[in-house]
């Protein structure tokens, strides 16, 4: 019997690589076309560009970014994921949903209603002025409010994989350790949160990442970093973006290794059933919890959807524009952001199965090189498929549906792979081969045990990438069926010439749409 | 519960796999075109041009510098007949990459000289001038230098604002280093950074901090201040021309090229025209505020007429040597 089932693994491993490695390959592709377009740089000029002061103010400037925002993202993303799952806070379902929202927020909008809410002169300098005749605010530009609008627009990351997490530690453990008189603080900080270490060194993994490719939010801010380094490049000299792009890669690897490292070895799945979760009771801490949940949702959420509702009313009740249809941009947001989900969701099982299983070198780096897509800035990926697809594949796939789903999996899988990577480490896998000798078939085992246990992240990771592909914008922009028009493209056409009010109806709309499919993914797991 | 979750999960998976059947997309009477202009700009005018001619055009809009990129990777592969794009540097980056169509004489001569290639692969549809937007409530148009220059002096310190990646700006540069030299040029923008001029992402968002009092003055180009104007109408902004055949008063254009790859030659040709037709012209001028190029058409009563406006003697394809403009200009900003 037992012979027979290490036979059985040792085929279930070569089963998932032969799909993992093919997979890998597809997702390097931005890789190889950098490399290739980067060597046509000579090598001292390439060494000259790399060395000299501003490169390295810029290396600098990112990596400064980068410690700061994971930092102040863990700050407020693992309490609130802590008070929306273990205590007593009241409206907890309600909060759940509120304060993943920032996410889907374009961070060029967003950014732009914090300088509107922040800048020297702007809404809060108009109170201070009218209380205490302060005539300007100290600069909102460059390094703080690059920190502060990239910190609020990607925290939800570590939110929902923190989130997913502590719904699938077993209480048996907490429990254990209150009734040998632990407080609740020394079971949360030696207990709880070293449990948690895979799910957030996921989520801080996936805000450090996010912090060094995007670009909307530090171009508004004028903060001088990777992203708007190259994009500049991009304009003059293709090769050397190329070339600043590699160091990005470079920068992904090591933070990937920093990740590891701070996941530490460990053991995260029990034996036993879990049972349910008892509440901590907030008591007369329930208003400071929940004016903590205020305080993120207002300047996260409400400031820039205020910004928005009053661009709509400033476009459609003062001014009478008419309103633009925007059914067909929303039914196609809504139809690549689904399939986009369902592509990463698909890729991430047999990724994550033969990272967590077969945890070898070799395999956990193939399942790693997924994340090098989703440092990269979205441009550039786009232009390496642009490249691949109108050299080989003209006639066929370019500028198709399915080439577009292909590139948003290549930017946006690690999104689907950190939390369902987290949730699979979870599940015992005694708990599996119980099913097996029990005679159940592998198929049996996986759709019957495994995925049901690892349910929780695998959602909320598709979640993430649903999310994050309704904003998604320069893949969109050029690998799109011509034509092809989607509620994010819709804002930005409106934004870039300053139509705000042409801005402002799809951008409420895919809130709303967000934290609709929010409301279903969140209320589902809460009802289990 | 939970199964039906599920269910509904899937069925919505399902049904958007259905989407993904082959498109099929019209072929031979489509005009394709990659714009680097945007939608809200020159969609109407697109349509009405659909409407007028009976031709079916598609049109894939993205950032100009982009859709260059693109095409340059594309090659002759690319599915574009026309390159549409805000600057000259974009086109001229085409041609030199041998990727356009010489245009018919018709086409080029509707244009002055000095808005078109001068080997006739582009010509200008639009043009923009660089001005100084001002604050009219902080600043009175004779407290405004007579060159763009004068911007060094100290007393403008705090109170400028600019785009310094915005590729008008790295054009104006560009033309400034073409007739004043690298030197001059590098010297302006280290007494910007001296001025500690502020930065802003594009000239929309210049134009706006002048009109919140941020800063007094933008150097911008001349119909972000009527945008802003339509939206808010009470808002204390007015454009500020050098005088004489100052630097400062440089013309850029919007132009459009045929790529030569292109099947689909007369169609592309037709529209390129059209662009330069009187309706079109017409329609630019009412709703972008640009300068019509059409010889002998009118711009806006508002604008200071473009034979009125003495440019400084620099030819658009002159502004292609970007590369040696931004390294200067890093030089001195990026610290």
């Amino acid at each position: 019997m037992r012979v027979s089932y290490r036979k059985n693994l040792v085929s279930t491993e070569k089963l998932l690589l032969a799909v993992s490695i093919p997979l890998a390959v597809l997702l390097l592709f931005p890789l190889g076309y950098l490399v290739i377009r980067a060597s046509e740089v000579d090598s001292q000029a390439a060494a000259n560009y790399l060395l000299r002061g501003s490169t390295l103010r810029i290396i600098g400037r990112s990596l400064l970014l980068v410690f700061s925002v994971s930092l102040t993202a863990c700050l407020i993303g693992i309490p609130a994921a802590w008070l929306t799952t273990r205590t007593t806070l009241k409206g907890r379902d309600w909060w759940a949903v509120v304060l993943t929202l920032p996410l889907v927020i374009p961070s060029y909008v967003g950014a732009f209603a914090l300088i509107g809410a922040f800048g020297p002169r702007g809404i809060f300098q108009g109170w201070l002025e009218t209380l205490f005749g302060i005539e300007r605010l100290p600069s909102i530009y460059g390094f703080w409010g690059a920190w502060f609008s990239v910190t609020l627009f990607s925290y939800p990351y570590v939110f929902l994989s923190v989130r997913a997490g502590l719904r699938g530690i077993d209480p048996a453990l907490e429990e254990a350790s209150r009734t040998l008189g632990k407080s609740a603080l020394e079971t949360l900080w030696r207990i709880t949160l070293p449990q948690l270490r895979p799910f957030i060194s996921a989520g801080v993994l996936l805000v450090a990442l996010y912090t060094l490719s995007d670009f909307g939010a530090v171009a508004m801010m004028q903060y001088n970093v990777f992203t708007r380094a190259i994009y500049l490049q991009l304009g003059v000299n293709l090769n050397f973006a190329a070339l600043l792009s590699l160091v990005l890669v470079v920068f992904t690897v090591l933070l990937m290794l920093f990740s590891i490292w701070m996941e530490g070895r460990g053991q995260y799945y029990t034996e036993h059933v879990h049972r349910k979760i008892r509440l901590i009771p907030l008591g007369h801490w329930q208003v400071a919890a929940q004016l903590y949940c205020i305080f993120i949702f207002g300047i996260a959420l409400v400031g820039p959807m205020s910004v928005i509702a009053y661009w709509l009313y400033n476009g459609y009740v003062v001014q009478g524009e008419e309103l633009h249809n925007i059914l067909r941009p929303l039914q196609s947001s809504i139809r690549v952001a689904a399939l986009a989900a369902g592509a990463c969701g698909i890729s991430a099982i047999p990724l994550v199965f033969l990272q967590v299983r077969y945890p070898r070198f070799f395999n956990q780096w193939i399942t790693r090189s997924a994340y090098l897509g989703y440092a990269l800035p979205g441009v550039v990926v786009a232009l390496a498929l642009v490249f691949v697809g109108a050299r080989y594949f003209s006639t066929t796939l370019y500028q198709t549906l399915p080439m577009l789903i292909f590139a948003y999996v290549i930017r946006f899988l690690p999104q689907a792979l950190g939390p369902t990577r987290a949730s699979l480490m979870q599940v015992s896998p005694q708990i599996e081969e119980c099913g097996l000798t029990l005679g159940k078939s592998r198929r049996k085992v996986f759709w019957g045990i495994t995925l049901p246990l690892m349910r929780p992240g695998w959602v909320a990771g598709m979640a993430l990438v649903f999310l994050t592909t309704l904003k998604e914008l320069p893949l969109t922009l050029l690998l799109a069926p011509i034509g092809y028009d989607t509620l994010a493209v819709r804002i930005w056409s409106a934004t870039a010439e300053s139509f705000y009010a042409r801005a402002a109806a799809p951008a409420l709309v895919m809130v709303i749409i967000s934290a609709l499919s929010l409301v279903f993914v969140l209320d589902g797991d809460d009802r289990r | 519960m939970r199964l039906s979750r599920f269910a509904v999960l899937f069925a919505i998976l399902a049904s958007s796999l259905a989407a993904l059947a082959p498109m099929t997309g019209a072929q031979g009477t489509t005009l394709t075109i990659y714009s680097g202009r945007n939608e809200e700009l020159v969609g109407p005018i697109i349509d009405q041009f659909e409407k007028d001619t009976g031709i079916n055009v598609e049109v894939r809009y993205d950032n100009t510098t982009t859709l260059a990129l693109a095409l340059v990777e594309e090659g002759k592969n690319t599915p574009a007949d026309i390159f549409f794009a805000q600057d000259a540097g974009a086109l001229g980056l085409l041609e030199k990459n041998n990727l356009l169509l010489e245009l018919p004489s018709y086409i080029l001569e509707s244009v002055e000289p000095r808005f078109h290639s001068q080997d006739g692969f582009w010509v200008g549809i639009t043009g923009r001038a660089r001005v100084v937007t001002y604050n009219t409530d902080n600043v009175s148009p004779e407290a405004l230098p007579e060159s763009l220059l004068g911007f060094a002096d100290p007393t403008w310190k705090g109170r400028i604002g600019f785009a310094p990646t915005n590729a008008s700006f790295h054009a104006h540069l560009t033309a400034l280093r073409v007739e004043l030299g690298d030197e001059a040029m590098q010297a302006f923008v280290q007494a910007l950074v001296d001025n500690e001029a502020v930065p802003y992402e594009g000239n929309s968002a210049a134009v706006a901090a002048v009109a919140a009092g941020e800063v007094d003055v933008a150097l911008v180009n001349h119909y972000y201040m009527f945008g802003l104007l339509k939206e808010n109408p009470d808002a204390p902004l007015a454009n500020y021309y050098f005088p004489g055949d100052d630097v400062g008063n440089l013309i850029n254009i919007a132009g459009a090229a045929i790529l030569n790859s292109s099947d689909n030659v007369p169609l592309a040709q037709q529209f390129i025209a059209y662009m330069l037709s009187r309706t079109a012209q017409q329609y630019f001028s009412d709703s972008t505020f640009e300068y019509p190029l059409l010889i002998g058409f009118e711009a806006d009563p508002r604008l200071v007429p473009l034979a009125e406006i003495q440019t400084p003697e620099v030819d658009l394809t002159d502004l292609d040597d970007l590369e040696t403009t931004l390294a200067l200009l890093d030089e001195v900003i990026n610290q």
